[in-house]
């Protein structure tokens, strides 16, 4: 199976406190995926789960305590920057710290340009500008000269993807590209991202607290919690009939717009985060509804059940 | 639901904008515009819409807190005090601030930014009971104030750390706690669960269902995610450019739309098992400096005719309750 990007074992400690009281946080344990081309794969969880710290690694911004990142079969590293000129590009959370504000938007597109060769004459380089922007449904005419305020949120966040495009990107690396977009104008971002993958090929990560996004845009999901993945397969497996106690309660816990399907149960919220990251066995344990005592003392092994890998004693048993 | 419910705070004909003076020229960002609504005992309403839609500046006006560069342009708000009416727009700084936390509340977005982070949570409770009451009864409140914890499900330790000790939904929670500590009457939510996680909002939005059960009074919430309303709400105001457009029953709205703003905003929500295409509600908001004119949707609306570029269209009653205000629905009619 061809791979355009993989993750192997990437494994991230941080530590916190003084000499005396040190303690060490695993933001990211061991985390395995990987990325065929063409492809929408999620990472989806909560705040403090690993994903951010993930894509960090994976861009190489952060550097991995442990663990390989394999592109194209070829390992990365972070001097090298082999990553970068083969067509990988970021999309961040807030359009408006994207960009400067004392900065036209269209600078950024011809600094990008002139980095990577891309257009010997200007009349080339407004050219290629102009047909990447006509991709998120822009013209160069009506963003040329244009400061970040004068655009909204959602258009400024297109723009950023606009900007990704330029150097023929294979990997999109999307942290949160419609969290802070109005629920209205997601679908605009959401549906350019199935564009790019059918039309250009273009694979993306997309990390991601929104599971109903997720589910309607990507192929398959992996579901973390404190730093494991704990159940990763296609999205029909995985969110239509979630297996780990975890993802079924995140994914309970997205409101639907629906007012006959309000919740009616009541849900325990984690009373220290530091905790569960520090915890034994499953980091799910004191929360899950399902907990065995084997749960308390030992980390469950991934199983794999119908395809879907599930990090749970409830299943490994079987 | 067939008794007549009481009404607990009225608009009439409400206009706040903001008046900006840029280096000569002024400038009028009509954030409320003529803003009609009627609020009852004992309900959740939600407001929804885009971010500039005037959401948060309705709120503010609500709260009668109203300060340059905000005016209050024309209009009435009241409130039903005990048996009678207050127009709470001729009240006097002193006269408001007493209703503050004891009549109405207030609980704010970012929960970060609110709790003083040199202070431990003890001293916050203890600062806010001074303020509000006198004497001796401090001290029965402050054990009013650990019951209180103790029945929301806060654990016990929360009065004797500081505030970025908590998580930031453990902070949102403690900031709900205060605000309906004086049992008030009305308590408005300006986007209280939208910075926090999944599992935390569904917590956060219990605990406001509880309280107002718990309290029957009535809540007014904010928020663009019209899956929070749809799981909490009672009754649904649809914002668009300083206007409420729709209102209605809760499940009339998801069930009925009416507006066709309305249509798109619930239609743009994906759903589990349903792949079909979405799209976003089509362009971007207007600006509140610079409204289209006649209806301020008209340049987004695929149904627009010629009426709705000149004049902006009264509300119809579509059945009981459920208001529209649209030249496609009828020509509308005050009442």
């Amino acid at each position: 199976m061809d791979k355009l990007l993989e993750v192997n074992e990437l494994t991230k400690q941080y530590s916190q406190g003084n000499v005396l009281a040190r303690i060490v946080i695993t933001a990211a344990d061991h985390v395995s995926f990987y990325i065929k081309p063409a492809e929408i794969f999620t990472l989806a969880g909560e705040s403090g789960c690993g994903k951010t710290t993930t894509a960090k690694i994976v861009l190489g911004f952060e550097e991995a305590s442990s663990g390989t990142i394999l592109h194209n079969g070829k390992p990365q590293t972070r001097k090298e920057k082999v990553w970068i000129t083969e067509g990988v590009q970021a999309i961040f959370q807030d359009p408006f710290s994207t960009f400067n504000p004392l900065r036209t938007v269209d600078s950024y597109f011809f600094e990008t340009v002139q980095n990577f060769r891309l257009a010997k004459t200007k009349q080339e380089a407004i050219a290629l500008i102009d047909q990447k922007l006509h991709l998120v449904g822009l013209t160069y005419q009506e963003f040329v000269g244009k400061y970040p305020n004068e655009f909204s949120g959602g258009q400024l966040q297109r723009i950023s993807i606009a900007r990704a495009l330029v150097t023929d990107p294979k990997l999109i690396i999307a942290d949160e590209p419609v969290s802070m977009v109005d629920a209205s104008l997601r679908m605009s971002i959401v549906n350019l991202f199935k564009k790019l993958r059918d039309e250009l090929g273009v694979s993306i990560l997309y990390i991601t607290h929104d599971l109903a996004t997720a589910y309607y845009v990507s192929d398959r999901i992996a579901i973390m919690f404190r730093g494991n993945i704990v159940e990763m397969g296609t999205v029909e497996q995985v969110l239509m009939n979630p297996r780990h106690p975890y993802s079924r309660l995140l994914r309970d816990s997205i409101p639907q717009a629906d007012p006959s399907l309000r919740w009616s149960d009541t849900v325990t919220l984690a009373e220290l985060e530091q905790e569960e990251y520090l915890r034994k066995g499953c980091r799910f344990a004191g929360r899950c509804p399902l907990v065995m005592d084997i749960c308390k003392d030992v980390v469950p092994a991934d199983t794999y059940v119908d395809d879907v890998l599930v990090k749970c004693h409830k299943y490994s048993n079987q | 639901m067939t008794e007549k419910k009481q009404t607990i705070l009225r608009t009439e004909q409400l206009q706040a904008f903001y008046i900006l003076d840029m280096h000569g020229t002024q400038k009028v960002v009509k954030a409320v515009n003529n803003v009609e609504m009627r609020i009852y005992e004992n309900e959740i309403y939600g407001i929804a819409g885009e971010s500039g839609c005037g959401k948060t500046t309705l709120l503010k006006a609500l709260f009668n807190d109203i300060v340059p560069p905000l005016r209050l342009v024309g209009g009435k708000i009241y409130y039903r005090i005990g048996s009678e009416e207050v127009d709470v727009t001729m009240m006097s700084p002193e006269e408001k601030r007493r209703l503050r936390m004891e009549y109405i509340s207030y609980i704010p977005q970012g929960s970060m930014s609110v709790l003083n982070p040199v202070l431990k949570l003890r001293e916050t409770y203890e600062d806010f009971i001074g303020s509000h009451v006198s004497g001796q009864s401090r001290e029965e409140i402050f054990k009013l104030a650990h019951k209180q914890i103790l029945a929301l499900g806060l654990p016990k330790h929360i009065l004797d750390v500081y505030p970025h000790q908590l998580s930031g939904g453990m902070r949102q929670r403690v900031t709900i706690a205060l605000a309906s500590l004086m049992q008030p009457r009305i308590m408005i939510g300006d986007e209280p669960t939208t910075a926090l996680d999944v599992v935390v909002q569904r917590g956060v939005i219990q605990m406001l269902k509880n309280i107002q059960k718990n309290l029957q009074n009535t809540i007014i919430l904010v928020t663009h995610d019209m899956g929070v309303h749809a799981n909490i709400a009672d009754r649904i105001g649809i914002m668009y450019a300083g206007k409420i457009v729709e209102e209605a029953p809760t499940e009339q709205i998801f069930n009925q739309p009416q507006h066709p703003y309305t249509r798109f905003l619930i239609d743009s929500l994906p759903k589990f098992g349903d792949k079909n295409v979405r799209s976003s509600v089509p362009g971007s908001p207007p600006s509140l400096a610079e409204l289209p004119s006649g209806c301020p949707f008209h340049p987004r609306c695929p149904h627009v005719q010629e009426i709705c570029t000149q004049q902006m269209p009264d509300f119809s009653q579509m059945g009981e309750n459920h208001k529209v205000a649209c030249w496609l629905v009828g020509e509308g009619s005050h009442g």
